[in-house]
């Protein structure tokens, strides 16, 4: 069954006077347990692409939709349960609560699922040793270095095990070492926990652990790709 | 306890505690504008209040009685033709028994005093002293001599200013002139036995006490009286004692409330409560630009946090909640801190501020020399109430924009 299923995606922005084709007739069938990398130049439509699939943009046209439900069809606070129960979202910029510590941002989530305390408590923890943050639960954003940052938006993604996690250039701001151990991380999830990961990224070290690769430009996508591991 | 939202309300306000000290200085500078605001609300409420309820009393000291009882013509015509026979035994019961706590029947016609300088308009005033006491003369305002001992004394009292006008002294003696029945002229010289000073400087000018007695002889209207003063229970609502006294009095009498024999009074009585709201909204309407500022700008500040809270799948209703809470906290904690500057700031003022420096200007307004602030509950209530639901409502409109984002295009702002 295809998890995920994009047919003819149409999104346009206004920049002054010029349109701009962020999308143009984009058709991508995601299977379950998929680990796809999406690569393409800035402004070559991944993070549209992203967006458009968590349900964070409206569509032009085209019709997309996960497990059967029809994504473009749904109304905000039903998007929003979307988002809650089903989908893992890592930014760019870490993107991290900066009021709450650590393991309150990975237990924000669980909070809004209304999980009660003792459950968020010992998941959060679980999930922040596996991280390997064990010990800086009680750390506000502003005192983790940037990788210590994505390593606990991507346990927050993730905690709730949702089925699927859209990663928009996870990588971005790490150095070599911290961005092997999340894309070692994101794998090792893919495979014992079949979460179904969309990644955007012109990583060439992150399109290297991508099972499917996606290239886009200009909107469209260019070449699909079954990638065979090392 | 959830909110409706997923999220509950100790998560919601732990957010929105965080988020109000994020930036310290900001939320300091609110809170002590929020507290300046409700002290100078409350404050100066109890010194109007303060002021007023002194010129109503002191008003009401003067009529006096909280109801009077007169002949339908006398208000018109205040002359020994319009008088009142004594009570009857029917209203005389029911001035003896609550609500009535005082009454005194008085005879005031107006009258010349002359002295053998000069000569002033006077109201006449023929009363009984120990009931007079008792329905608002202040024994203590005499500042010369005595005040009248019985209903037969045959001197008079006559006010400091008064005595001034007429170039006159204690223990001399003064010559009244009225009005006697088919329009006679009666008069008879007093000797000044007593000069009190008034409340307010037209009582001084103006007022002049014989005893009833000698009064009723002099004007030869027997047993005849203008009015019938009376007092009890409360002055701000007068209504229970104005309906036993009419009762009784039957059609015979014009039974009037303070309010409407002096309806100055009376007006100033009904505007305050109106000025009181008028002065908290006010003052609530430029703390208000400070406080929609203050929630602006941190909803401004964290519009990205906004729309990753909406992707993460926080629902718009929870993040106006948020900020709605965010505002209710800092309004809390500036309500707290104005309450307790103004009551520290209004006790130590209990015995009163004195204000003769500026005494004639205020005495001009009827209000005496020192002001006693007057720290009700109701005001309290209403600048604490007012604060509450209009700081909410105009901390909607923040809340509002900052629910209102598209988490796209929020979680991209920079």
């Amino acid at each position: 069954m295809a998890e995920i299923k994009c047919v003819e995606l149409c999104k346009t922005y206004r920049q002054g006077d010029a349109i701009i084709k962020a999308l143009d007739h984009v058709s991508l069938d995601i299977e379950q347990g998929a680990f796809i990398c999406l690569s393409g130049p800035s402004g070559s439509g991944k993070t549209t692409l992203l967006n458009m699939i968590g349900g964070l943009d409206a569509l032009d046209s085209g019709e997309i939709s996960i497990d059967g439900q029809r994504v473009d069809l749904l109304e905000k606070g039903a998007l929003a349960d979307l988002r809650l129960h089903h989908i893992g979202f890592v930014f760019q910029s870490y993107n991290l609560i900066p009021v709450l510590s650590a393991r309150e941002n990975v237990e924000f989530v669980m909070q809004v699922q209304g999980v009660p305390a003792a459950e968020r408590r010992r998941k959060s923890m679980a999930i922040l040793e596996e991280v390997g943050l064990k010990d800086m639960e009680g750390r506000r954003p502003s005192q983790l270095s940037g990788g210590q940052q994505q390593r606990v938006a991507v346990a927050r993604a993730i905690v709730s095990q949702p089925k699927l996690v859209l990663a928009d250039e996870p990588t971005a701001n790490l150095d070599s070492v911290s961005a092997k151990h999340l894309m070692e991380l994101f794998v090792e999830l893919n495979q014992n926990h079949r979460v179904t990961f969309l990644i955007s990224t012109h990583d060439e070290r992150v399109m290297r652990y991508a099972q499917r690769l996606v290239r886009m430009r200009d909107g469209k996508v260019v070449s699909d790709e079954i990638q065979i591991s090392d | 306890m959830a909110t409706g939202h997923g999220l509950s309300l100790t998560a919601v306000s732990q957010l929105s505690w965080r988020n109000l000290w994020r930036n310290q200085r900001r939320t300091i500078i609110m809170l002590l504008a929020i507290a300046v605001g409700v002290w100078a609300m409350i404050f100066m409420t109890a010194l109007m209040r303060g002021m007023v309820d002194q010129m109503i009393e002191d008003g009401i000291d003067a009529l006096p009685g909280y109801v009077q009882l007169h002949h339908p013509d006398y208000r018109d015509d205040p002359n020994v033709e319009n008088s009142l026979p004594p009570p009857g035994p029917e209203l005389l019961v029911a001035l003896g028994s609550p609500p009535v706590e005082a009454w005194a029947r008085r005879v005031k016609v107006p009258a010349m005093a002359s002295s053998e300088r000069n000569n002033r308009a006077v109201m006449l005033l023929g009363v009984d002293p120990q009931p007079e006491i008792a329905v608002g003369f202040d024994p203590s305002s005499i500042v010369a001599g005595r005040f009248l001992e019985g209903p037969n004394d045959p001197g008079l009292v006559v006010g400091r200013k008064l005595l001034e006008r007429l170039e006159t002294d204690l223990g001399k003696r003064i010559v009244i002139m009225s009005q006697g029945p088919n329009n006679s002229i009666a008069d008879r010289g007093f000797r000044i036995v007593g000069v009190f000073e008034g409340k307010l400087s037209a009582q001084e000018e103006n007022l002049v006490y014989a005893a009833i007695g000698t009064t009723q002889e002099l004007l030869g209207m027997g047993e005849q009286i203008s009015e019938i003063a009376v007092k009890g229970g409360d002055y701000r609502d007068a209504s229970a004692l104005y309906a036993w006294v009419e009762q009784a009095a039957g059609g015979q009498y014009e039974v009037l409330p303070w309010t409407k024999l002096d309806t100055y009074l009376g007006l100033m009585l009904g505007v305050m409560d109106g000025f009181v709201l008028v002065w908290v909204v006010v003052i609530f309407m430029a703390l208000s630009f400070g406080l929609v500022n203050t929630l602006m700008m941190a909803v401004f500040e964290r519009v990205r946090e906004f729309g990753l809270m909406q992707a993460l799948g926080m629902k718009p209703a929870s993040i106006l909640y948020q900020v709605l809470l965010e505002a209710l906290m800092l309004l809390t904690l500036g309500l707290l801190l104005g309450n307790v500057m103004a009551v520290a700031s209004i006790m130590p003022l209990r015995d009163g501020i004195d204000l003769s420096i500026v005494a004639e200007g205020i005495e001009m307004m009827g209000a005496s020399s020192t002001l006693y602030p007057a720290l009700k509950p109701k005001d309290l209530v209403m600048a604490n109430t007012v604060v509450i639901v209009l700081g909410i409502l105009t901390s909607l409109l923040p809340a509002w924009r900052a629910s209102r984002y598209r988490p796209v295009e929020a979680i991209a702002k920079t």
